[in-house]
């Protein structure tokens, strides 16, 4: 009796486990900004009290300051990010020519300083580089994502789905296991969100800073007792692509905040 | 669904990775001998059950532990457990759930994990709690009558 008990619970959390598997339907998508409490989000709301504002006025300086030895500011080239950038971090990551795979918006930053200013990368979560790549996404606030239609991207984006749904590391989870099935549940004191990356970068209260989308993706990788991709790695702007594909219509929000 | 030999016993070999997983046998939905051969603590389990960093437990169940704000709701209440489940059923769940429920996200404690999955390299080659850490585990959620 004792052992068909049991075995009733465990059939009953297998349906509902199977159920919640389907993943994110378009009505049910939400901001990671929604699973927030109302302290945090006016934090993010309110330009006067958000510390991720700090980070895109260091970038308004950098935009403009001469660089390389080519001795020519990003301004130089783009003019006015007010009017040029806008909808540019909706879009990205997008296909790169020269390197024949798509890259993300930091990625395209450190090459136009390679090509155009002839200067040395930026380091990789280094200050200027994340104050740069908040100010040019701030551009596109309250923009919708809205991923290029490009055939070239595709097999790189499907790479990020197949990542997406692949367990790893120790404990044997896949990115999906969490943010498609138990979204809105809580993984002890924290609520799972669905993982859309539309507030990157974003200030982290626990970080104490602003940081990139592939440091909160290294942070679960690392969570669930996985090797995470190196910074920069072409993993992480295909698995970027397929959550751009997933948050697509969800309003651009950098500088976001979260817990 | 879930396969299971409900009568017969299954013999499972331990891998050949440093012998830090023993054989267990596991008799319909459960294993009935101890892994460490005895009797576990009751006392180390109720602390390593609330051990975040080591057990995880609680990052999904709650259950009768301190800090309820900080349980999950990935997995079911462990209230009453003792009491539903025998305790070598509770012993196979934790050891390797996989075998009840094949998707399920519950981690299999007592399993060498794949290194092809991208395994870091810090838990190579061991389970995630060892036999004894399981056998105090089991004897106090046995405990857990309701
Ligand atoms: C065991 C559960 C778990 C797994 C597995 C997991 N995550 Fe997360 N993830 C979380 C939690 C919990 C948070 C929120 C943390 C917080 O707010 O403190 C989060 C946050 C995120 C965010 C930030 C969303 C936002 O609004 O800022 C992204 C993006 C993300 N995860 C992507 C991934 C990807 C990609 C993978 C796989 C490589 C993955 N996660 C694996 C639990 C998980
Ligand atoms: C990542 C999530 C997760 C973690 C960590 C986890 N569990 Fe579970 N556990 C589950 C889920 C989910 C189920 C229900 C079976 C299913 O649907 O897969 C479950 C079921 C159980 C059951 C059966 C409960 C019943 O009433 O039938 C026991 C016992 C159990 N877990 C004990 C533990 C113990 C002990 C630990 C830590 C050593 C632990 N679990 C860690 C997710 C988890």
């Amino acid at each position: 009796m004792r052992a068909l008990w049991g075995l009733a619970g465990v059939a009953v959390a297998f349906v509902c486990s199977m159920v919640a598997a389907t993943g994110l339907e378009n009505g049910e998508k939400r901001s990671g900004f929604d699973f927030m409490t109302p302290e945090t989000q006016a934090l993010q709301t309110d330009d006067m009290s958000n510390p991720g504002m700090l980070w895109v006025l260091q970038g308004e300086q950098l935009w403009q300051q001469p660089e390389g030895r080519a001795e020519i500011a990003c301004a130089g080239c783009h003019g006015d990010a007010g009017q040029t950038m806008g909808g540019v971090a909706a879009r990205y990551p997008a296909f790169d020519e020269a390197i024949g795979r798509p890259i993300d918006l930091a990625g395209r930053i450190n090459s136009c300083r390679a090509a155009r200013q002839r200067a040395e990368p930026l380091a990789p979560e280094s200050d200027e580089l994340l104050a740069l790549t908040t100010y040019v996404a701030h551009q596109s606030r309250g923009m919708p994502v809205a991923p290029a239609t490009d055939a070239r991207i595709a097999p790189f984006r499907d790479n990020g789905r197949r990542l997406f749904q692949s367990r790893i590391g120790q404990l044997d989870l896949s990115c999906a296991s969490c943010h498609d099935a138990n979204w809105g549940r809580r993984l002890g004191g924290s609520v799972i969100p669905q993982a859309h990356p539309n507030g990157y970068p974003l200030y982290r209260l626990e970080w104490q800073a602003v940081g990139s989308l592939q440091r909160r993706l290294r942070n679960c990788m690392i969570g669930v007792r996985a090797e995470p991709f190196a910074f920069g790695a072409p993993e992480f702007v295909d698995l970027e692509l397929y959550l751009m594909e997933r948050a697509r219509g969800l309003p651009i929000e950098t500088p976001g905040v979260r817990p | 669904m879930v396969g299971l030999a409900l009568a017969a016993t299954v013999l499972v070999a331990s891998p050949s990775t440093g012998g830090e997983v023993r054989s267990y046998a596991i008799t319909g939905d459960a294993i009935l001998q101890p892994l460490t051969g005895k009797q576990g603590d009751p006392a180390r389990g109720a602390a390593l059950m609330m051990d975040r960093q080591r057990s995880l437990c609680t990052l999904c169940h709650s259950g009768p532990f301190p800090e309820p704000h900080l349980h999950g709701t990935l997995a079911p209440d462990l209230a009453g457990v003792g009491a539903r489940l025998s305790e070598g059923q509770i012993r196979l769940r934790v050891v390797d759930m996989r075998r009840l429920v094949p998707d399920t996200i519950m981690p299999s404690y007592y399993r060498i994990a794949d290194e092809e999955r991208r395994l870091a390299a810090s838990w190579r080659g061991k389970p995630i709690l060892s036999s004894a850490d399981i056998e105090d585990i089991v004897v106090y959620l046995a405990t857990l009558k309701g």
